[in-house]
């Protein structure tokens, strides 16, 4: 393979990862949108999107759209649970204990996956049967390109609820001023639940899509959804297009830098850049500096 | 009781599109009460918040003592002797009224972790010192029979008073209170008014943001009055009830409301 | 430091004095009391961190694994004294916890959370991957035992050294919490903005009491790694750090004896759910969710409040 197709492969292995990447980090800018915290649990909606797709259409047999389609279905009411058992419980607490509440989330939900699954990866088929294409002296398997058409489906769904829908724009006013909202009539609670609810179904739509590939196992969801927040960080906490941006550049640093520099600490190049972020320039690229510092957290 | 304690130069503070602070220029005589009035959304407590370092002014500079202030951070500043209150009384819940009161000690006092870890001698008076400089405190504003209560079970106007105590705590030569006599009623507000005074007897400098005309009148020795952020009037009590403009902009809506 | 902490250190160490001899000699019960002497000081110096100063770290584990590898490999590749190497491990450590600490305490709540996450991450995977130093993922071995001028301090012996440094450290930390430090530190807590204004350098204080919950961290870390004589990665991954934060908020981070309760419920628990590995992180999922809900401010506080129900209402947790 020459350096140029290998450059073209790390190139689109960049665009897979960071397809997923993006989508976690919509799901933590619609939760954060809505209710102003981050939920540490949204990894492990992408591993239960996963497992569950793989349960459904291998143990169960059900085919394909329907498998997904139920996934999604079920890693929604996941989330919507949730939300209703832990997080709208809950009045008057501190920052800290919301934040651990969502990490507690998240362990319980591992739990569950490890009881269930154990601690084996599980893989898929991927959704249509066929060789991978050679484009360029790159191979590239046909999974991807459904990674990457349906990403972009889901972000200009998301995109369009946001901007065009009234639900959309509701959930964009509570996070802003919640007390306001709850003046025009604007059911605050409910949509605490709406945005966990979408969130659940984007993380899980990334998990399905993505097993085909990288098979998907119990603890997955902790770097996944800490790399998804680097994004959501990166691309201006808040902005869903800017996650998205962000989602994509840091899969292609991380394929870049596994392919040139070390396979062993591709992890670490995600990390860092989310430390280097927070540390320099927490309001991302395409957030507002000056309103950042206004935000509550 | 002597010179300029506190010099403001031409002032400015804007937030994005908004003009908090325009252009203002005034000056603090050292031993005096000077109170800051001025509709809501004046910009008082924007100038308090300038003045103790908690954002930057956009132009213009101050000086405390001779000394610039632009760009120090808050605790930099409370060090050099200037201590405030909060409009929303600020105490620290989860200590006793004592500790608030001690904790007002910090800037004065300098035990690190080591020598409090293995208490040595040299913190250990240093805590004796604390301790009894807080109970002074407490006893001047009269709350030391409620030093080992827990900070926020005392009543509103208590806790404004230990926010006080806290500052003086401090020894600062220039004392900003936010709006002390808010939520008070008739008695307690005599009651901070006498306070205020004794407060100005030790050789404190007074800065006062209030809404509470009469207190205002009663005890300040100069009156600045902001509009917008602007200044529109400067001067004794008596000069400032009689200018028109500010009673239209201000007292003239009290007297509607009256 | 008020009476009851000082009778409460006195039980204490009168237990821990009889300890070996009620046991009856067996290594069983002597080494889990190690391993919960172990975390109890790691989780001391997190109690300091989010229980007083009010701030958080969800990457503790890796400031446990600096002090275990620097004991280790400073002990078998190099061979220095144990000692040295649990002093140059705490060096490494509180230099390491400034340069993180500087920038990441700046930060609010959920970024704070999320930044010692990712530094506790990164320094797991370096763990794993300077295999020529670390020993990769198959760990490290060998560390030599700690002996006294020869004499082997095993067993009760151990025991004794790590709640020694226990009984030390809660001492320490008492002073430091009942001391202007400490009211520092929980004026920071209560409200930032008050703090600064009264000449508390809130961020300042913030990076030292990082810095000295690092310093736990790295002694307790060095003190296993001589007792288990074999450390690998595993020990030091999220996990861990998420167990560390749960003795603290399960015991109750408000108090500093709630770090040994803490670290009591949650070492002798996994050793009942042995048999049950599948529901290990189920449980430990459960319980922690249970008490955010039900008794957000820890155990201790559950159980005093049971036997005193006159204490205030206001469950805010930590």
């Amino acid at each position: 393979m020459t350096f140029a197709s290998q450059l073209l492969q790390y190139l689109f292995t960049g665009l897979t990862l960071g397809s997923i990447y993006a989508l976690v980090a919509l799901g933590f800018t619609m939760i954060y949108n809505a209710t102003g915290i981050i939920n540490l649990a949204q990894g492990e909606f992408v591993m239960l999107g996963g497992l569950i797709m793989v349960f459904l259409t291998m143990v169960l047999k059900v085919p394909l759209l329907l498998g997904f389609l139920l996934t999604v279905v079920v890693v929604t009411l996941v989330g919507a649970l949730f939300e209703r058992l832990a997080i709208h419980p809950l009045k008057n607490v501190s920052l800290i204990t919301l934040i651990i509440i969502t990490l507690a989330g998240s362990i319980l939900f591992r739990g569950i996956a490890m009881f269930i699954w154990g601690k084996d990866p599980y893989a898929l088929p991927a959704f249509s049967a066929g060789q991978p294409v050679q484009l360029w002296g790159a191979t590239l398997q046909l999974q991807i390109f459904w990674i990457l058409a349906i990403t972009l489906l889901v972000v200009l769904g998301i995109g369009f609820f946001f901007k065009r829908t009234l639900t959309g724009k509701a959930m964009m006013a509570c996070a802003f001023n919640p007390l306001a909202s709850q003046l025009v009539g604007i059911n605050v609670r409910k949509m605490v639940l709406v945005s966990f609810s979408l969130s659940a179904a984007v993380g899980a739509i990334a998990g399905t899509i993505i097993t085909p590939i990288t098979l998907m196992e119990y603890d997955r969801g902790p770097l996944l959804a800490l790399k998804g927040f680097a994004a959501a960080v990166l691309g201006g906490l808040g902005s869903g297009p800017g996650s998205v941006v962000a989602g994509f550049i840091i899969g292609i640093l991380e394929s870049f830098g596994a392919g040139l520099i070390s396979s062993g600490y591709k992890d670490a190049i995600a990390l860092l850049i989310l430390l280097i972020i927070l540390w320099v320039r927490p309001s991302g690229l395409f957030g507002n500096r000056e309103e950042s510092e206004l935000k509550k957290f | 009781m002597s010179g300029e304690i506190l010099r403001v130069r031409n002032m400015q503070k804007t937030f994005g599109g908004l003009r908090a602070i325009d252009n203002l220029s005034f000056a603090v005589a050292g031993g005096m009460i000077q109170s800051i009035i001025g509709p809501n959304g004046a910009g008082k407590t924007t100038l308090f918040n300038l003045i103790t370092g908690i954002f930057p002014p956009s132009g213009g500079n101050f000086e405390f003592a001779g000394r610039t202030l632009n760009g120090l951070r808050p605790h930099v500043i409370a060090r050099l002797g200037i201590s405030r209150t909060f409009q929303n009384v600020e105490l620290f819940g989860n200590m006793t009224v004592l500790e608030n009161v001690m904790l007002g000690r910090h800037s004065r006092t300098s035990a690190g972790i080591f020598s409090a870890g293995f208490r040595l001698p040299g913190m250990q008076q240093e805590e004796k010192g604390i301790k009894e400089a807080a109970l002074e405190e407490l006893r001047f504003m009269g709350l030391e029979s409620k030093a080992n209560l827990n900070a926020v079970s005392l009543p509103l106007g208590e806790q404004k008073l230990l926010e006080v105590a806290r500052a003086l705590a401090s020894q600062p030569r220039l004392l900003l209170l936010d709006e002390p006599a808010a939520g008070l009623n008739m008695r307690e507000t005599g009651k901070l008014s006498e306070t205020i005074l004794r407060i100005r007897d030790r050789g404190i400098t007074v800065m006062l943001v209030e809404h509470d005309m009469s207190l205002v009148m009663e005890i300040s020795d100069g009156v600045l009055v902001l509009n917008y952020g602007r200044m529109i009037a400067e001067g004794p009590p008596r000069k400032i009830q009689r200018n028109p403009e500010v009673i239209a902009a201000y007292l003239g809506e009290e007297a509607e409301d009256a | 430091m008020k009476k009851k902490d000082v009778y409460t250190l006195l039980w204490i160490t009168i237990a821990v004095g009889l300890f070996p001899w009620a046991a009856g000699g067996t290594d069983y019960f002597n080494t889990l009391l190690v391993f919960l002497g172990i975390n109890a000081i790691t989780t001391m110096g997190l109690t300091l961190l989010m229980g007083y100063a009010g701030q958080i770290s969800l990457g503790h584990a890796a400031f446990f694994g600096l002090g275990a590898y620097s004991s280790g490999i400073l002990t078998t590749q190099y061979s220095l004294h144990p000692a040295v190497a649990f002093c140059i491990g705490i060096l490494l450590a509180a230099a390491i916890a400034y340069v993180v600490g500087k920038p990441t305490l700046r930060l609010k709540g959920h970024y704070m959370a999320v930044a010692t996450l990712g530094f506790g991450e990164i320094l797991f995977i370096v763990f794993n991957e300077l295999s020529p130093l670390t020993g990769g993922p198959s760990g490290l071995s060998g560390i030599p035992p700690l002996t006294f001028w020869g004499y082997p301090i095993e067993g009760a012996l151990y025991l004794y050294l790590v709640w020694g440094l226990v009984i030390l450290l809660l001492l320490f930390s008492l002073n430091v919490i009942n001391s202007r430090v400490g009211r520092a530190l929980r004026a920071l807590h209560g409200s930032e903005r008050a703090a600064n204004a009264m000449g508390v350098d809130a961020s300042g204080y913030k990076v030292q009491v990082f810095i000295l919950s690092a310093i736990y961290a790295s002694m307790a870390g060095s003190l296993y790694a001589h007792f288990v004589t074999f450390i690998s990665p595993g020990s030091f991954s999220l996990m861990f750090s998420i167990l560390l934060l749960m003795m603290v908020v399960v015991g109750g981070a408000e108090t500093i004896w709630g770090a040994i309760v803490g670290a009591a419920v949650l070492t002798l628990l996994p050793e009942y759910l042995r048999g049950l590995e599948d529901f290990e992180v189920l449980a430990y999922g459960t319980i922690l969710m249970v008490v955010l809900l039900f008794m957000p401010r820890g155990i201790l506080d559950g159980v005093q409040r049971l036997f005193s129900p006159s204490k205030e209402a206001g469950a805010k947790g930590p």
